[in-house]
């Protein structure tokens, strides 16, 4: 009906109707007490203006209707608080063996590359009903990573990776935007998510040229860079051996344990004396600086791929849940 | 008029003696609120200029009144120009500057020479930042974010740091002299609990002023020498935080949001009472409510941060702390209307701008409950919804607020009344734009448009269109009174000393005040408030 004048964003993905719900809660909570004051008002300025011989009533004020008028509003407020704070926990926390994009944003553009190793710029192709999870971040400054439809927004920093995840629900294009000011061109860091069913979504994987899943090229640049020396697959290794640590927790050095997830990877590759793993020497050399952000989530994806088990066939698959039919081309 | 010959020849601030160094060397804390009134008033119609330019741009979709790094500039600087030069010091550093020793049966604020050297400080600062403007701007959005803003932007970041970090002292010195001078120079018999309103109000905002804006000045400094001499510390690639600077840049600038909206509180307690001709309901509460919002207002800073990257935890936390400092907003609110409970209403332009402080910050609070709950900001955070909602808080409130008060005290400082029915349609007409420019911004805003867009997909043109016409509005409803004031110090009516028949110490001295405010010291053996005890005027006095 309003194609040049939409009132209300598409919704497309799973938990949108849940913000709508709780925002539809808040409209009708607000205009419920702006006509409830309004009304008052008026008819205050109307009942009790001023006339003459008529004197205002000097009224001290009341400690009944004080708490009353406190307690109601906190009661209400915690309500809305406990709602908003259950859509919050569900939108943070990604559902296990979602399949993973990682993002990176630069001044003005975003880069994604998928686990299957395809590589898009200002587009996501995602298909209908897959959860997918989004590891981002930034080559510069801070940008943010804005979908109106899905109801999702995260900013994504330089130096860390921060998270989001979405269930597409609906076929059909939709808005990225970035949220965060970031510069001269902040408006024109937009993209688009372009939502199909899943058939579409396979003729359009294979569709794509691509050198293999992002885990593989990972693994290739584990051994160019000479990580393998170290980080070997038996005990006997100058590094710690990585197969399975992924979300396991670590012990250090300083006695501290700590979990090993993206940002723990990301940051033992970039500086690797901050978290000394329990048992080894600072002798890891810092590759702040030696790889790029996409060639970091190339490596971060591989480690994150090594399963404890005989792990011959390294490849994305091994984080998609059990059931989830292989993605590999 | 036999007293109108006499007020003529009556010495009192204004006439004690003429020329600049009068003025630009007074001690007066009524001459210096004068030259803080000029200065903002400056800075007003800057910010102003630049919000027009904004609200022109936005007019297409496409970006082509200017260019996007133009665009950037006037975001940025409508910002800095219209928190930190005008909102910040408009009601304290010029209604509270002129009335808190007035209110309290003082002859000065505690420290006169501190108190102009405030204005000095504002002044330089100011400089600094039109010399920025004039010589290339900057673009960093008024929070500064880093890494931009230390790392990226080519922009005189530097200098409106500087600019800013002076302005925050001059604000500090205000805070400290009203908080001495509240604790210190009361007149005798003017208890805590006979303060008016406005002052309650006034000692909540001083102490924001004075615990915030050091932390503000912190920050500015660590932006400026990371930028001057690379020291890393908010730069990831050499261990340093980004989201560090948030964390300290909301800590102040969340509390700045209490700085702006509690002294328009204390000026509609003070216009909501004198034109019901009551005693505001519930005083008592009123008054603490103030310094709750104080208080609590230092622990919701991180509800800015809710999508940068907190953990989980501390965002519960933040929202929770956000819900309990909404509860003594609310308070106020009740307690205004009540008041209006079998009073005798009259309708001056003060009270309509009363009346239209209570609508638009009750809309503005209500809308802040949807920015605390987290479930609604990760959608709303960084788009439209929080432009409109801040300026109804901001513009709606404060801005109101300052009106509202300019017009009630206005007899008081110039000696002369308004036009009363110019006075009218500039409430209206403010009131009407107001609404008509930020109201569309909160549908854009749940539509998805983030906020700092120069340009913009062609869905949302039509509510942008909306906007932009009521701008227009707006920027006439600000104009009009800028005139009338002006032509009144001429032509206006001469004020009685007490035209409205308000009860309040600074009503019970000449208008406009001697140098020393007071004749003979009073001494106070009523309650704040006391409307039963004075005469209402026979009419409110009315020029049409």
């Amino acid at each position: 009906m309003f194609d040049n004048f939409p009132l209300w964003p598409a919704r497309a993905a799973a938990g949108a109707g849940n913000v709508d719900a709780l925002y539809i809660f808040l409209v009708a909570l607000s205009g419920f007490m702006c006509v409830a004051i309004f009304t008052m008002i008026l008819v205050f300025a109307t009942q009790y203006r001023r006339r003459r011989g008529v004197e205002a009533e000097q009224i001290e004020g009341s400690s009944a209707l004080e708490i009353t008028w406190s307690i109601i509003p906190l009661g209400i407020f915690m309500v809305i608080f406990l709602w908003g704070a259950i859509i919050y926990f569900h939108e943070r926390t990604p559902p296990r063996g979602a399949s993973e994009v990682y993002v990176v944003a630069k001044q003005w553009m975003w880069k994604l590359q998928h686990q299957e190793g395809q590589r898009e710029i200002n587009e996501l192709h995602v298909p209908v009903g897959r959860d997918v999870k989004l590891i981002m971040t930034s080559q510069d400054v801070i940008h943010s990573f804005y979908v109106p439809a899905f109801r999702i927004k995260q900013d994504v920093l330089p130096g860390r990776y921060t998270t989001a995840w979405f269930r597409a629900t609906k076929p059909g294009i939709y808005h990225l935007f970035c949220s965060q000011y970031c510069g001269t061109m902040h408006s024109g860091m937009i993209g688009q998510v372009v939502v199909m069913e899943p058939s579409q979504y396979q003729a359009w994987l294979s569709g794509g040229g691509t050198t293999g899943s992002l885990a593989a090229s990972g693994e290739s640049l584990f051994q160019q860079l000479g990580c393998t020396t170290c980080h070997r697959a038996d005990t006997q290794g100058r590094g710690p051996n990585l197969a399975g640590i992924f979300g396991k927790p670590v012990q250090l050095e300083d006695g501290r344990t700590v979990v090993a997830d993206e940002n723990y990877i990301r940051e033992s590759i970039l500086s690797p004396s901050a978290k000394i793993v329990s048992g080894f020497k600072p002798i890891m050399p810092v590759f702040q600086g030696l790889v790029g952000e996409e060639q970091l989530n190339a490596l971060v994806a591989y480690v994150k791929s090594l399963s404890p088990a005989p792990s011959g066939a390294a490849g994305a698959t091994s984080t998609a849940p059990a059931g989830t039919k292989s993605q590999n081309p | 008029m036999a007293t109108a010959a006499v007020t003529a020849e009556r010495e009192h601030y204004l006439n004690k003696e003429y020329g600049i160094r009068s003025w630009l060397l007074t001690t007066d804390h009524k001459r210096i609120a004068l030259l803080y009134l000029i200065s903002i008033t400056f800075f007003f119609f800057v910010g102003g200029f630049f919000a027009l330019l904004i609200r022109l741009e936005l007019l297409t979709p496409a970006g082509d009144l200017v260019q996007a790094d133009t665009y950037n500039k006037l975001f940025t600087m409508h910002g800095q120009v219209m928190i930190f030069f005008f909102l910040i010091p408009s009601i304290p550093a010029v209604l509270g500057n002129f009335l808190v020793p007035l209110m309290i049966g003082a002859k000065d604020l505690a420290f006169p020479r501190i108190n102009l050297l405030s204005w000095y400080l504002y002044i330089i600062a100011g400089a600094i930042y039109v010399h920025c403007i004039l010589t290339g701007g900057v673009d960093t959005g008024w929070t500064f974010y880093t890494p931009f803003s230390t790392a990226f932007s080519n922009t005189k970041v530097i200098e409106a740091g500087i600019a800013i970090f002076i302005a925050g002292f001059s604000s500090i010195l205000t805070g400290l002299n009203f908080v001495v001078t509240i604790h210190r120079m009361r007149a005798p018999g003017m208890t805590w609990s006979r303060l008016p309103l406005f002052i309650w109000a006034h000692y909540a905002t001083s102490i924001i002023q004075l615990l915030g804006t050091p932390v503000l000045a912190i920050t500015l400094l660590l932006v400026v020498f990371e930028r001057a001499f690379n020291l890393g510390i908010f730069d990831p690639t050499r261990g340093g935080d980004p989201l560090l600077f948030q964390h300290l840049f909301w800590f102040y600038s969340h509390p700045a949001v209490y700085i702006m909206i509690l002294p328009a509180m204390a000026v509609e307690s003070e216009i909501v009472a004198c034109f019901t001709r009551k005693r505001i309901f519930g005083y008592n509460f009123v008054a603490m409510s103030s310094i709750a919002i104080a208080v609590f207002g230092f622990l919701v800073w991180a509800h800015h941060m809710f999508v940068a990257g907190i953990s989980l935890y501390s965002a519960l936390i933040f929202s929770i702390l956000s819900y309990l400092v909404a509860v003594p907003s609310a308070i106020k609110v009740f307690n205004w209307t009540a008041t209006m409970y079998r009073g005798s209403i009259s309708f001056t332009t003060p009270m309509l701008y009363a009346f239209g402080f209570i609508g638009l910050f009750t809309m503005g609070g209500l809308t802040g409950l949807f920015l605390a709950c987290l479930g609604i900001d990760v959608h709303v955070h960084d788009t439209y919804f929080v432009i409109a909602h801040f300026h109804y808080i901001m513009v709606g409130g404060a801005v109101m607020g300052y009106l509202g008060g300019m017009h009630f005290w206005w007899p008081k400082i110039s000696g002369r009344m308004y036009p009363e029915g110019w006075g009218r349609l500039a409430a209206l007409l403010v009131f009407v734009g107001f609404n008509l420019t930020f109201f569309p911004q909160f549908i854009l805003g749940y539509m998805g448009m983030p906020r700092r867009y120069w340009q913009y997909p062609p869905e949302f043109q039509v509510l942008n269109v909306l906007s932009t016409a009521g701008s227009t509005i707006l920027a006439v409803g600000y104009v009009l009174p800028m005139i009338y004031f002006l032509w009144s110090m001429r032509y206006g009516k001469i004020a009685e000393d007490n035209p409205w028949g308000a009860a309040g110490l600074e009503w019970k001295t000449s208008s406009p005040p001697p140098t020393f405010n007071f004749e003979e010291e009073p001494e106070v053996t009523w309650e704040a408030y006391n409307y039963e005890e004075i005469a209402a005027p026979a009419e409110v006095p009315v020029e049409r």
